[in-house]
């Protein structure tokens, strides 16, 4: 249930930011982070909540991990 | 042994289990929130969903999690109840807001990962002075339910894989009073199979050497000191409290209780209703399941009366539950 996912940032609006993986979009809240993230870096999700900034580095890291153990096309 | 049904998952999929040898052998502890969530909670929620003028609001993980007698949220939705599934806490508010002679009701389950998303729905609800918004908080906390595994004298548990996204929002200060009383290798680990097989190592190394600590695992998504933030929203919104959990009984301070500035969100009073006394499911061993002291298939009821398609147990229902888990990987684990 603590599943969370690395997702970009697309656009933001005050406390809420539009985000993207793998072509999912999603509308979330940014209530539990405390330095807003600049668009293009990404977002640890959870239940609707960015609960962690990444570098998009950091980032990128995670997501070639998911791309390459699961065959997904993400980026 | 891993207290996260995220891990319990990873594990199980990538088939970590065929790779340990016999003197390695994983548990799967209370890590999944639905299965904690004690007999006497999914008894309250089911009777505040009876409740005329009640909507609620929850994860779809409790949809099929069986009450007294059977009784779901799914059968009640059958029957009749109003019952919305919501991917987020914050959705919940959109729902109060549409349904004014309605009171809607938040389950909220969770550990420390969703409580602050809960904390900071109902501080938004607060601060738009939205009144018929309630919670019912069946948070509970990973520390505490660590320490109470820990003192138990069955368990013989000799590392703990600690969980990633927990430990985002706590960092790795409350788990060092229980890892250095115990004198226990805990490292908080990612989801991926190799980040899963290096915590083994770091674990299996530190044993080695007789030298235990808490090791961050994990850095690229979790800061030593997690998310001050979110800790910041918890203790606003919520005060620690004992709580129940399935299997194991009431854990001193591992709860999450309304603050007094939020009593009146609080389901339980205006709702009226209040934990009883439950029976555990009859032959259910989701208990000894959580605490690691029974493997599924060494129930009785696994994969004959109890499987995903008609589980007894929460075990069974979550798709994190070990239960679920061996079923549906089919473990062949008689050698471990």
């Amino acid at each position: 249930m603590c599943l969370a996912v690395p997702m970009e940032v697309k656009s933001i609006a005050g406390e809420v930011a539009d985000v993207e993986i793998g072509g999912v979009r999603k509308q979330i809240r940014l209530d539990l982070i405390e330095d807003k993230p600049k668009l293009g870096e990404f977002v640890i999700v959870h239940a609707g909540f960015a609960i962690r900034c990444l570098s998009r580095e950091d980032a990128m890291e995670t997501i070639k991990i998911f791309q390459e153990g699961w065959n997904l096309e993400l980026i | 042994m891993e207290v996260c049904g995220t891990h319990t998952v990873a594990i199980f999929r990538s088939g970590i289990h065929s790779l340990l040898p016999a003197s390695v052998v994983h548990l799967t502890g209370p890590g999944c929130p639905v299965c904690v969530t004690h007999e006497a909670e999914v008894a309250a929620y089911l009777e505040m969903a009876g409740k005329p003028g009640v909507i609620v609001a929850t994860f779809g993980d409790l949809m099929r999690v069986p009450g007294p007698g059977g009784a779901s949220l799914k059968q009640a939705q059958a029957e009749g109840a109003r019952i919305e599934v919501v991917y987020s806490p914050f959705d919940a508010i959109k729902i109060a807001q549409d349904h004014p002679q309605d009171k809607v009701l938040f389950l909220g389950i969770g550990f420390e990962t969703t409580a602050p998303t809960v904390a900071a729905t109902f501080k938004a609800a607060r601060e738009q002075g939205l009144k018929n918004l309630l919670l019912m908080a069946c948070h509970k906390l990973v520390p505490p339910a660590l320490d109470a595994l820990l003192s138990d004298p069955d368990m013989a548990i000799e590392a703990f894989m600690l969980p990633g996204h927990v430990s985002a929002i706590i960092g790795l200060e409350p788990y060092r009073p229980v890892a250095e009383r115990y004198g226990l290798p805990a490292v908080v680990t990612g989801f991926e199979p190799l980040d899963i097989l290096q915590s083994i190592l770091l674990m299996l190394e530190m044993k080695r050497q007789g030298k235990p600590r808490v090791i961050n695992n994990y850095k690229r998504v979790v800061a030593d000191e997690g998310n001050p933030k979110a800790r910041a929203l918890l203790a606003e919104v919520f005060t620690v409290c004992d709580a129940l959990w399935r299997g194991i009984g009431t854990i001193p301070g591992s709860g999450l209780c309304l603050s007094p500035a939020y009593k009146c969100f609080d389901a339980f009073e205006v709702l009226g209703v209040e934990l009883k006394e439950s029976k555990p499911l009859p032959g259910c061993r989701c208990g000894d399941v959580l605490k690691g002291l029974l493997r599924p298939n060494e129930c009785p009821l696994f994969a004959k009366a109890c499987t995903p398609a008609t589980p007894v147990g929460p075990c069974m229902v979550s798709t994190e539950g070990s239960c679920a888990a061996y079923h549906k990987y089919q473990l062949d684990i008689s050698s471990h």
